[in-house]
């Protein structure tokens, strides 16, 4: 499946001096200042920081979710700093996203919505993503639920479907943002170890918000963030 | 862009099967609004094609009528003399003169009066290409003999089964006794609810001419030579007869019927109204099922956005809602339809039938109220922000 880059290996995102606003007039204010990040292929990076300090506002822009305003960003060798919404959406496509709610569709089965990421990418056919869906399924450990429905799931089953889901375009990258919140301690763990594992196998860099100090030993590399400003944790205080 | 179909999770479907509840509201909310359509078109159709099943029926090619008349309940007599003027012109093969009025019968069971129409004609005439006529018309020879629409409104009596069961049917007709001769079958109208076939010579004397003769008719039939043309001969006729009578063309007669109904009336206007009614109805019921689909999924579908499915394959998901909404609505809707329309013809004689035109148009109209409906709705889809949703 996914292939080995090539060394030197091209980081996946490269950001520079990205700032960004919300607001109009008077109630503009600046939540990211000046931001330097590179994440490269197969890294788990966490992310985290107090409150309201913009981690979810990065997350989004490197999904391509919101419109980058100012400063250099780059996914997958595309700019997106005045990016047009076909390129919007490719990015999208080749990224895994990963949300604090599960947001599975209500009315599809795990495996319908773990297919509507694999129906995204081009060249198979129907048989082979849904194969493809119910593979990723039992290798999280999902075998028995297949036909299941989000409301016969269990919260960190969901989780995992989810996981499922954002592994089945194929992404060179997840992003995550604070999944385990909505999960007890022990789940949250399982679901963490669960998502480093399939990001391993699957090749897939991983840039994770998070509260949890719990779960900051998985992580390649930790990021911390206070008003919008970007340091590496063990510059700040080591946990 | 997708220029191929690709087999894809049916969204659509599970969308709408997920509250089976709502899906049924929306199905029965398309059936009620096909089903009044149906209702309300079906009457209207069938009333203005009521109105002219018997000058459908008249063997004429061009028609003489007073230049009073308006319409088949306003039918003016005019000298008989324009007819055998007109009878001189080389295109015209035959004339046939014929009486037109509503009389006054009187239930031969209960006695209670009731106005219906009455032509009178010569018995050597075939006024009308109506096999039963010809048959019996022979019947019509001798005086105070008519022939009875079997179609015309029970409160007529029960003519037709009095005399199918071989019973002497008589009745009075302006207080004279006429003798049923026979059953012809033609059908009630906006103007007629029944009809009364009779030699003009009868005609006369139920109108109060003793002697049976008259020198006024209510319509002239013209037969024209084959190959003449009908617009011509008309409009010479037109020209060359007094200014007391118009000359029409068959097809001028009956569109003439039609549009007074039509247009000099409100029936139509009010049949409209009635199935706008329905479409409305329809359309806020189906708009207000997809709107809360939308709202209720909003950030499932920003979700679906922030997987990098485009507004497009949104916009196309609604679409697909309504028109399985539409389909799905509209069988019902017909077999409701199909159901209503035998209840009316039973109850009313009105040829209210489901032609394929009426199916396909009520079709037509729920496709579109569904998807106007779906439009709106995806309205709501911008509000699915794929940025909100972490
Ligand atoms: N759509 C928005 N409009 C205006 N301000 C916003 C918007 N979204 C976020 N903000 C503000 O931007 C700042 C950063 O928000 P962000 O959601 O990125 O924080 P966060 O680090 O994810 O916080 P948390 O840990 O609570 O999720 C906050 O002060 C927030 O109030
Ligand atoms: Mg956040």
């Amino acid at each position: 499946m996914a292939t080995l880059q090539p060394t030197p290996p091209q980081p996946l995102v490269r950001i520079a001096e990205l700032n960004h606003w919300f607001g109009r007039g008077d109630q503009r204010r600046q939540v990211l200042h000046n931001l330097h990040l590179t994440l490269n292929p197969g890294e788990m990076v966490l992310l985290s920081g107090p409150s309201g300090c913009g981690k979810t506002t990065l997350l989004t822009l490197i999904g391509a979710l919101r419109t980058v305003q100012d400063g250099s960003l780059e996914v997958l060798g595309e700019q997106l700093l005045k990016a047009r919404k076909s390129v919007q959406r490719r990015v999208r496509r080749q990224m895994g996203i990963i949300f604090q709610s599960h947001n599975l569709l209500r009315c599809l089965t795990a495996t319908q919505n773990v297919q509507m990421a694999a129906d995204l990418v081009p060249g198979l056919s129907f048989d082979q993503r849904r194969q493809h869906a119910i593979d990723l399924l039992s290798e999280i450990g999902l075998e028995d639920h297949h036909g299941k429905h989000p409301s016969a799931l269990s919260g960190g089953q969901c989780q995992r479907v989810a996981i499922a889901r954002a592994l089945a375009g194929n992404p060179k990258v997840l992003l995550a943002d604070e999944p385990t919140a909505a999960l007890d301690r022990r789940t949250g763990r399982e679901v963490v170890e669960l998502l480093k594992r399939m990001a391993t196998q699957h090749h897939c860099a991983v840039l994770m918000v998070t509260h949890d100090p719990r779960i900051l030993d998985v992580a390649d590399r930790l990021l911390q963030m206070e008003d919008g400003r970007l340091s590496t944790a063990q510059e700040l205080a080591p946990l | 862009m997708r220029f191929v179909w690709r087999r894809r999770i049916p969204l659509a479907w599970c969308l709408l099967t997920r509250q089976p509840g709502r899906l049924v509201v929306a199905l029965a909310g398309i059936c009620f609004a096909g089903m009044l359509m149906f209702l309300q078109l079906g009457f209207r159709d069938a009333l203005f094609d009521a109105s002219i099943t018997i000058y459908r029926l008249f063997n004429a090619d061009v028609v003489v009528v007073s230049s009073t008349s308006s319409s088949s309940v306003s039918m003016e007599p005019f000298p008989q003399r324009r007819l055998f003027q007109a009878a001189s012109w080389p295109e015209v093969e035959s004339i046939a003169p014929v009486r037109w009025s509503l009389l006054v019968w009187k239930n031969p069971e209960t006695g209670s009066p009731r106005a219906i129409q009455a032509v009178g004609f010569d018995p050597n005439d075939d006024i009308l290409n109506l096999k039963s006529l010809t048959e019996q018309k022979k019947g019509l020879q001798l005086d105070q003999r008519v022939l009875y629409d079997r179609l015309s409104r029970p409160e007529f009596g029960p003519v037709e089964d009095w005399f199918n069961a071989g019973r002497t049917v008589t009745a009075e007709v302006q207080n004279t006794q006429v003798w049923v001769e026979g059953l012809v079958e033609l059908g009630v109208s906006f103007g007629a609810d029944g009809h009364l076939l009779t030699s003009n010579h009868t005609f006369n004397q139920l109108v109060g001419s003793s002697d049976g003769s008259s020198t006024s008719i209510e319509l002239g039939l013209i037969r024209l030579v084959p190959g003449a043309d009908p617009d011509a001969v008309a409009a010479a006729l037109n020209k060359a007869l007094p200014d007391d009578v118009q000359v029409l063309t068959k097809q001028e007669f009956l569109d003439s019927e039609q549009d007074y109904w039509r247009e000099a009336t409100s029936i139509g206007f009010i049949f409209n109204l009635g199935a706008a009614m329905g479409l409305v109805v329809g359309a806020v019921v189906v708009y207000q099922i997809l709107f809360s689909d939308v709202v209720d999924h909003l950030p499932e579908y920003a979700t679906l956005k922030a997987m990098g499915y485009s507004s497009m394959d949104l916009v196309m998901v609604i679409l697909q809602e309504s028109l399985l909404l539409a389909g799905f609505g509209y069988i019902p809707a017909f077999l409701a339809g199909k159901g209503i329309y035998g209840l009316a013809r039973g109850a009313t004689n009105l040829p209210i039938v489901m032609s394929s035109q009426m199916a396909i148009f009520v079709f037509v109209m729920i496709f579109v109220m569904c998807i106007i409906s779906g439009l709106l709705a995806m309205g709501k889809i911008r509000d699915a922000d794929p940025a909100e949703v972490f």
